[in-house]
């Protein structure tokens, strides 16, 4: 019975995938606006039936379900396991993705692909919940690349335009490079510990010594596999292409749940990465370098989607960063909560381009807050949390991330309060410029706008809920709270905690400090913002404006695309071109074409001795005949 | 000893051997298609003599069966040669394997 229903929950939106991918061209419409969402529902009642019996798979986490792969001394059952992290990550995966699956419906409404749409999602689902439930390296693994397939599938969702389809592609090939590194980090494993399940793993890694080489290579590998995935530096520029897909596709996998993947990974192999402080502190390099980065080309962005993309790689960079000092709970919480308000930001945004007809650019936008109210009010919302401002969840994930930085090294809680501060500047820069002031577009465009129908509103506001209380899952002990999430991760998180110095304590004085410190910087970014686009209007400019030449550098991404393109695409297309135009063409052609025409030659060559003389055919053969006799004879 | 086996070995294998050799120059020297199949039949059945005295020295059956198969094949074979030699004359009215050459390069 408990298998079983752990069971269903990724078997649920597999169904569904078989059900609408099979027949995506005789099942109407509306049926599939039942079916696509439903799956996920039924899924996440399950999950939530799971987390509330909690104590029944606590006694056993480990559910074998059937055997897999066994050759010689490997053996792969196909196993889950149920912990507080998955059980968190399930309710996160099918939560956010059932809102998001009704919000699609409206969305989507008018598209030809509809089912199409849906069958990738609900085998998105399948995968990142087959990812997160996997009990060994293989089956998350398997979700692994699952999830990077849906996210090819739906970024190339409008396949007729040539341009999405790279975007597609780089997301693939990017994400190719860190999947390598995942499965390099699984071969190290296994010739290490011999098993690939996360119980013989971890159990065994307790007894290595801190900082053995090889648990470093493996963590470093596995941090490759994260850093495709979840979009750090240098592998981050798939992300902001990935905008080219619907809107409700970057909710769920580009900001949600997949690039939270590497963030998963990591929180799952603790105990390897507290046992390798060389990675610890590249990852923290990374995540950090990665948020203060991504933040800066965040300001100067002028399409909706891509500042929320630049945001999303920004906030991963956290999730590392907290990670990289062992605040795996705040990771974790950090996860979830962003899963929240970004999802609301993407979706709000997808309200938004789907009112103004497909208009992206916020420079084209401005005064919506009177034409789409329940849009700006979530949005809203979504925006204070994400900059950090109490009591909404953002504050609360934010702040453990950074307090733990504070106990770790007060140059990188510096560092990661600018960062902040810089994300609480571009997020209300992007709602100032949407929201409010006058709208720029043309007068024709003006009396198209529309509320989004109420299939798209409601998803907005449970989201919006879910951001303004998500906090209250961990409300630290300094405002009264009972750190509810650390403690039900802690299991999780024992022995890594075990292993680790215990964290400097730090007074409630200096904690109200520090908080009061970010908050106050928030703020006057915040007023910084109101001064800069809602006073003054700036920030109007066209992309061909000159500016000074720092500006220009952001402005132009850091040309880290072009800096790519020239050491990587440039160089591989030169030497393919050379293959192609010496070695193929040159050399291999010739010496296939060269086969043929020795074949042909020969034939129209021998084929005189065809007379048609039947006397002379004769005459040959008992010559042959003599012939062998006599070497019969000879031999 | 039998009857059969009084007479050496030897003096089959040379008279086969003639009776072969006279097939091959029937078959490479004549012109005519029917003297060739009579030709090729004469090689067949100096063939089969051979078979039937082998069988006969040594005491085993199995080659005088073998001779039997080799009849029964000849027959069909010559059947289907007859009716193709008829068939050409019918359209070409010469049996002349000189004058046959049309399926050449």
């Amino acid at each position: 019975m408990v298998n079983t229903v752990l069971f269903l929950i990724p078997l649920l939106p597999l169904l569904g995938f078989l059900i609408l991918g099979l027949g995506y061209r005789t099942i109407p419409s509306k049926w599939t606006s039942f079916i696509g969402p439903g799956t996920i529902f039924l899924s996440f009642i399950l999950s939530l039936l799971v987390f509330f019996n909690f104590h029944h798979f606590a006694i056993s986490p480990f559910r074998h379900l059937s055997p897999w792969i066994h050759v010689g001394s490997l053996d792969i059952p196909f196993a889950f396991l149920i912990d507080p992290l998955s059980a968190l990550m399930l309710l996160v995966v099918t939560g956010v993705g059932f809102i998001i699956h009704v919000y699609s419906v409206g969305y989507m409404k008018d598209d030809p692909g509809f089912n199409r749409f849906f069958a990738y999602m609900n085998l998105f689902v399948f995968s990142m919940l087959l990812l997160v439930l996997g009990a060994n390296y293989p089956i998350m693994f398997i979700g692994w690349e699952g999830v990077g397939l849906c996210s090819y599938l739906l970024i190339g969702f409008w396949f007729k335009n040539h341009e999405y389809n790279n975007a597609a592609k780089k997301a693939f090939i990017m994400n190719r490079i860190g999947d390598l590194g995942f499965l390099l980090g699984m071969f190290l494993i296994f010739t290490t510990f011999n098993s690939l399940s996360f119980n013989q793993v971890f159990s065994q890694a307790k007894s290595m010594t801190m900082g053995d080489p090889t648990i470093m290579a493996i963590t470093l590998l596995l941090f490759i596999g994260a850093v495709g995935k979840s979009a750090q530096i240098p592998l981050y520029t798939w992300l902001p292409d990935a905008m080219a897909g619907p809107t409700p596709v970057s909710a769920l996998i580009h900001a949600a749940t997949m690039v939270t993947a590497g963030v998963y990974m990591i929180a799952r192999s603790n105990i390897l990465y507290v046992l390798a402080p060389a990675t610890m502190t590249i990852i923290g390099i990374t995540g950090l370098a990665t948020a203060l980065f991504a933040a800066s080309i965040a300001i100067f962005q002028n399409d909706i989607k891509k500042v929320l993309a630049y945001s999303t790689i920004s906030q991963l960079g956290y999730m590392f960063v907290g990670l990289s000092v062992g605040a795996f709970t705040g990771a974790m919480f950090h996860l979830a909560t962003h899963a929240f308000f970004k999802a609301l930001l993407f979706l709000g945004a997808g309200s938004v381009i789907h009112a103004l007809g497909g208009e992206q650019d916020i420079r084209n936008m401005g005064g919506l807050r009177k034409k789409l109210p329940k849009t700006y009010w979530t949005f809203l919302i979504a925006t204070l949390a994400i900059a950090g401002i109490p009591p909404l969840s953002g504050f609360f994930s934010k702040d453990e991330i950074l307090l733990h930085l504070f106990g770790h090294s007060p140059v990188m809680w510096n560092i990661a309060v600018a960062g902040a501060m810089m994300t609480a500047f571009y997020m209300f820069r992007l709602l100032y410029l949407t929201f409010f002031r006058n709208f720029r577009g043309t007068e024709d465009k003006l009396h198209h706008i529309h509320e989004s129908p109420p299939v798209m509103a409601i998803p907005l506001i449970m989201l919006a809920l879910l951001a303004a209380f998500g906090g209250l899952l961990n409300i630290p002990g300094l405002f009264g709270g009972g750190d509810w999430l650390s403690g039900f991760l802690s299991p999780v998180f024992a022995d890594a905690a075990a292993v680790t110095a215990l964290p400097a304590t730090i007074s409630h004085a200096t904690e109200y400090l520090l908080m009061g410190v970010t908050l106050a910087g928030c703020l006057i970014m915040i007023w910084l913002a109101y001064h800069r686009y809602v006073k003054k209007e700036m920030g109007l400019l066209p992309d061909d404006a000159s500016h000074s030449f720092p500006v220009k550098l952001i402005r132009k991404k850091y040309y880290i695309d072009e800096l790519y393109d020239l050491i990587i695409s440039k160089p591989i297309l030169l030497i393919s071109r050379f293959f192609h135009d010496v070695v193929e063409l040159r050399f291999i052609d010739r010496m296939v074409n060269g086969v043929g025409n020795m074949v042909v030659w020969t034939g129209s060559t021998l084929r005189y001795i065809q007379t048609g003389n039947v006397g002379f055919y004769m005459f040959i053969m008992i010559l042959g005949i003599i012939l062998i006799l006599f070497l019969n004879i000879l031999i | 000893m039998t009857t059969l086996q009084s007479i050496p070995i030897q003096y089959y294998l040379v008279f086969c051997s003639l009776l072969f050799s006279i097939g091959v120059v029937g078959v490479l020297i004549k012109r005519n298609a029917l003297v060739i199949l009579m030709s090729i039949e004469l090689m067949i059945n100096s063939i089969n003599l051979l078979l039937a005295a082998f069988s006969a020295y040594t005491n085993d059956p199995a080659g005088q069966i073998f001779v039997f198969f080799i009849m029964v094949v000849a027959a069909a074979e010559v059947a289907i040669g007859l009716a193709i030699v008829v068939l050409i004359y019918r359209t070409t009215h010469t049996i002349d394997i000189n004058v046959l050459n049309k399926l050449r390069w």
